[in-house]
Parts: structure tokens; C-alpha cells; sequence
């Protein structure tokens, strides 16, 4: 019986495989040497980061043993076998979350205004001069940068403990991370009706609000709602410097051992993160349509 | 040559009804939703004590603390922030490197194409999501209180967030792979495990790759930031010298991760490329 793969002639065989041999040693060679570049990298690093194995191994029983604590009540019993017992501060915590709420809020809507008012001199197509475009651009930079827990910190200091410096906080980052998306959005707008608002002997600010604004607005909605997703779960953190929310009682009961403490404070935390998602996702399938639901 | 006549405003009316006689709920609702916006907006301020006093105190203040912070200086502690950095890039590094070897395989439980059961994919991926929905700080504070303070509490941090993170990506990027491929190593006869190493991985090993790239940029930002609570690295003398008003060291301290992260920036986006270059090419 012929088989059906026709073979080459021996030499003209032996060339081919000899070059795809040297084809695979080359490339083995590559992923090789990568692979031992990284290892060296981690090595470095494990260095650095002071990785210690036994202490690792010695404690990772405390860490499987967190959870079985956070999840048992005073007296020894589970938690969910006495509800009111576990979430005995609901009132106070629901308060604090509250407070966290409104903090990503007011912080939120404070970035879209600064980042509205910003974006249009930082995008590349309506900026009405390259060195204001240069200037806003670095600032917001900046501001997307820098943490904004850090700003936290130092807001902490200026404006004094409290809700304040969260809010301003994130109000900062936020109009750094907004900016730029909006400035992007900006960039992918049609030029053809700012032209003709132009032509109609329009100024600069008109011939954004009628040209550029219709055409970005639900954009700029969508980004604001993702953002404030992202806030919320900032905020929730905000606490632990003391600006304000839920993140200063969950840092006194994770500081103190107050075990049920914990895990009430987290699930309500994680519980209020995933409705806040489910809702702003809600919202935009509802204003923007379907495709538009992530 | 005759003029444009005026349009008359009855027969519009007629011929165009919905324009001039829209419903009330349509013409009332975006007025009503942005006082809905403004009304939270106002409430939120009066709760949290925003008065124009404060505000105005506040930033006099904030105004000396920046002509303060000018000009950045470390003063004699350089060597210490320098190995503090060090510690921050190794702790990105680290952790995000843990938390990919320990996310794809699990990840391949959550994707539809590898375990079509419902029954083991759907506790996987709430797994996930309940990792992701914990904060990464919350995690460096339960770290410490296991291994103590320290960067090795902020490594297994970040690899117990980012797993949660990596997961979810890399399963969304194994259910966006060929079928075909599959299908060949199976129809040659390939054991499952097979498949998954000869048709899914080289598929999707240079996304995973980009993807885990693209974290450990952006836990160069979060390693500074879970050192605020303790857990090492650059984050940590940050918060000592804001909280010891040493102003000018901390301008150079936030000077110095701006120059790390843009440096981090520029060299995994050299990277992504090149390996995404070289799927290009294979």
C-alpha cells in the first residue's frame, strides 16, 4: 500500500529538517534565556522584598486560621448561627457606609466638573493652544498619577481629619484619570460641525458647547459611572487615614482583633461594592442601550 | 428669484406632532434627573461638614505645605528611599508573578471552553469576584497581622488580589481562543491535557503575558500605596515623613515614584511589544 504523504528526495528532506532543527534550537534558546533573565529578576527581587519561606510556612496555618476567627462570635459559636449577635453595629456601619457612599459621590462629581472644565484644552483637536495643551495635560498627569490615598494623607493634614479630605481626595484622582478619557473621547469626535459652527463666525467656547458637547456628552456618562464604581471601593479604604467612611472601623476591628467585627464590616462592604456595580450597570444599559452594559 | 416662504407653524404642528407635543415624562426627565444630581450632591456636602470656612482654611494651609515642599530634598536619607524603591518594585514583581503561576490553572476551571460543567465553573468565578470585591489594602492589613509588618506581607497582598484580578483575564482570554486548534490535537488523538498544552496555552500565553505585564505596571502604583498601612516599601516612609511634616523629603518621595513608575511604564510597553511581536512573526 502507497502512502498518501508524498516524501522528498533524501537531500533536499535532510536541508529542510536541518534548517527547521536549527529554527527550533534558536528559538528554544531564546525562550530559555528570557525565562532564566526572569528567574534572575525574581531572585533579585525575592531579596528585596525580604521573602522569608519559613516564616511563610510557619504562619500561612494563621492565615487559613483568619478566616475560620473572623467568622466565629465571641463565645465560640459561627456567626451565621446568631445574625443579630455578628452584625450587632449594623446601625453605626450602615451609617459609615453611607457616609462612604456619599463620599465617592461628592468626590466623583467634583472630578467630572474639574475634568469637564479641563478636558477640551488637553485634547489635541480643540485645544486652542499647544502650550496650554502641554501645561493641563502634565496636570493631570500628575493628578492620575499620584495615589489618592496619598493626597489623602496630605489632605489629612491641610483640611483636618474627616470625610473632607476623602472627598477632596478623590475628587483630585479623579479629575486626573477623567481628563484623560474624556480628552480621548474628545479626540474621536467629528471636526466637520465644529467647522461649521466656525464658519457661522462662532468663538471657541460656543463652538464647543454646540459642536463637540452633543457628540461626546454620553460618553463622558458612561466613563463618569465607571468611575464612580471605582470610588466606591477607594472610599471604602479612605478610613484608614482617616478621611473619613467605613475604612476607619474595619482598620480598628482588623488593629484590635475584634474578629466578627471583621468579617460583618467586609461583607457588608463587599455586598454594597457588587450592588453599586449591578446598579451602574444597570444605569448605563438603561441610558446608553445594551452594547453599552459591561 | 422668490424668497423662502415662512413655513407655517399649524401645518408643522400637524405634520410633526411628536416634536411639539412630547410628553410630559420625556420633557421632565433630564430636568428632574439633574436636580436629582444636584439635590445628592448638596446633601452630601451639608453631611460631610463642608463649610466655606474650612475650605478656605484648608487650602491657605495646603498652599504652605507646597511652598514648604519646595525644593524636593531627601537630606541625608537617599540610600534608605533608594532601597525602599527597591523593595516597592520587588514586591510588584513578586507579587504579581505569584499570582499568576497560582491563577491560570484555576483560571482554566473558569473557562467555558476547557469545563463546560456549570457546577464547577460557577463557584470558581464567584471566587474570584469575592477576592476582587476586598480591597488590596484590607488584604495587606490581614497579612500583617499573619507574617507581620514588612514588604513580604505586601507581596502576598498584592498576589492575593491580583490573583483574584489575573483570573477572571485569563479565563475571558482562554473562552476568546480558536476552537479549531483544539479540535486538531483532539482529533490526532490527544489526551485533554494535551489540548490544553499543544492548542489553548500557545495561544494564549501572549495574552496572559501582556496582561501580566500590564500588572506589574500597575502594582508599581499599588506597592506604594499598601505601604502606607504598614506593609514596606516606598509607601511606608512616604507616610512617616507626611506624618512628621518633613515636607521637602516628601516631595522627592512622590518625585521618585513618578520617575519609577514612568520608568516601569516605558519598559513593559517595550516588552508587551516585543512579545506580541514575536506572536506576530511565529
Amino acid at each position: 500500500m502507497s502512502s498518501a504523504i508524498s516524501l522528498l528526495p533524501g537531500p533536499q528532506l535532510a536541508a529542510l529538517t536541518d534548517a527547521y532543527h536549527r529554527a527550533l534550537v534558536r528559538r528554544r534558546l531564546r525562550v530559555l534565556i528570557s525565562a532564566a533573565l526572569f528567574m534572575v529578576v525574581l531572585l533579585v527581587a525575592c531579596f528585596g522584598a525580604e521573602v522569608n519561606l519559613k516564616t511563610f510556612f510557619t504562619y500561612f496555618g494563621n492565615f487559613v486560621s483568619y478566616f475560620d476567627r473572623i467568622l466565629k462570635l465571641d463565645d465560640g459559636t459561627r456567626v451565621w448561627t446568631n445574625i443579630p449577635e455578628w452584625f450587632w453595629g449594623l446601625h453605626k456601619w450602615l451609617r459609615m457606609l453611607g457616609e462612604t457612599l456619599l463620599i465617592s459621590y461628592v468626590g466623583t462629581l467634583l472630578g467630572t466638573v474639574f475634568a469637564f472644565c479641563l478636558n477640551f484644552l488637553a485634547a489635541e483637536n480643540t485645544s486652542p493652544a499647544p502650550w496650554l495643551r502641554f501645561g493641563v495635560r502634565r496636570l493631570l498627569e500628575f493628578a492620575r498619577t499620584v495615589p489618592g490615598i496619598v493626597f489623602a494623607l496630605i489632605f489629612v493634614m491641610a483640611f483636618g481629619l474627616g470625610p473632607m479630605a476623602g472627598v477632596l481626595a478623590i475628587a483630585l484622582h479623579s479629575t486626573g484619570a477623567l481628563g484623560k478619557l474624556f480628552s480621548e473621547v474628545v479626540e474621536n469626535a467629528d471636526m466637520r460641525p465644529v467647522e461649521g459652527i466656525r464658519s457661522t463666525g462662532a468663538n471657541w467656547l460656543s463652538s464647543m458647547r454646540f459642536a463637540v458637547l452633543p457628540q461626546v456628552i454620553a460618553g463622558y456618562a458612561s466613563y463618569t459611572l465607571l468611575r464612580f464604581e471605582i470610588n466606591v471601593r477607594e472610599a471604602s479604604v479612605m478610613g484608614f487615614v482617616g478621611a473619613g467612611g467605613i475604612g476607619q472601623e474595619l482598620l480598628v476591628a482588623i488593629r484590635k482583633f475584634y474578629y466578627s467585627d471583621v468579617s460583618a464590616i467586609l461583607v457588608l462592604v463587599v455586598v454594597t461594592v457588587f450592588l453599586i456595580d449591578i446598579g451602574t450597570g444597570w444605569l448605563r444599559g438603561r441610558l446608553f442601550g445594551e452594547e453599552a452594559r459591561t | 428669484m422668490r424668497p423662502i416662504e415662512a413655513p407655517d407653524p399649524a401645518a408643522l404642528r400637524d405634520r410633526y406632532p411628536q416634536m411639539f407635543d412630547r410628553p410630559a415624562s420625556a420633557r421632565l426627565a433630564l430636568p428632574a434627573m439633574l436636580l436629582l444630581v444636584l439635590a445628592i450632591f448638596v446633601f452630601g456636602l451639608v453631611d460631610l461638614d463642608f463649610s466655606p470656612a474650612r475650605l478656605v482654611a484648608g487650602l491657605r494651609q495646603l498652599g504652605w505645605i507646597t511652598l514648604m515642599m519646595l525644593p524636593p530634598d531627601p537630606g541625608s536619607s537617599l540610600p534608605t528611599y533608594l532601597k525602599a524603591l527597591g523593595e516597592t518594585l520587588s514586591i510588584a514583581v513578586l507579587g504579581t508573578t505569584v499570582a499568576a503561576v497560582a491563577a491560570l490553572p484555576i483560571s482554566l476551571l473558569a473557562a467555558r471552553n476547557v469545563v463546560p460543567s456549570v457546577i464547577v465553573r460557577f463557584p470558581v468565578r464567584r471566587f474570584f469576584d469575592t477576592i476582587r470585591g476586598v480591597d488590596q489594602l484590607i488584604w495587606a492589613l490581614v497579612w500583617i497581622n499573619v507574617v507581620g509588618l514588612g514588604p513580604f506581607a505586601g507581596v502576598l497582598a498584592i498576589a492575593v488580589s491580583d490573583f483574584g484580578a489575573l483570573g477572571k483575564l485569563f479565563s475571558e482570554a482562554i473562552e476568546g481562543a480558536d476552537r479549531k486548534q483544539v479540535e486538531g490535537v483532539r482529533a490526532s488523538g490527544g489526551h485533554v491535557l494535551h489540548e490544553i498544552r499543544f492548542g489553548l496555552l500557545p495561544q494564549v500565553l501572549p495574552v496572559i503575558a501582556g496582561q501580566v505585564l500590564y500588572f506589574i505596571e500597575s502594582n508599581t502604583r499599588s506597592a506604594t500605596i499598601i505601604g502606607i498601612v504598614g506593609a514596606g516599601g516606598i509607601g511606608l516612609q512616604l507616610a512617616e515623613q507626611i506624618r512628621v511634616l518633613e515636607w521637602q523629603k516628601v516631595s522627592f518621595l512622590i518625585l521618585m515614584i513618578l520617575v519609577a513608575v514612568a520608568a516601569i511604564d516605558w519598559i513593559s510597553s517595550k516588552l508587551r511589544f516585543a512579545i506580541i511581536g514575536r506572536r506576530a512573526m511565529a
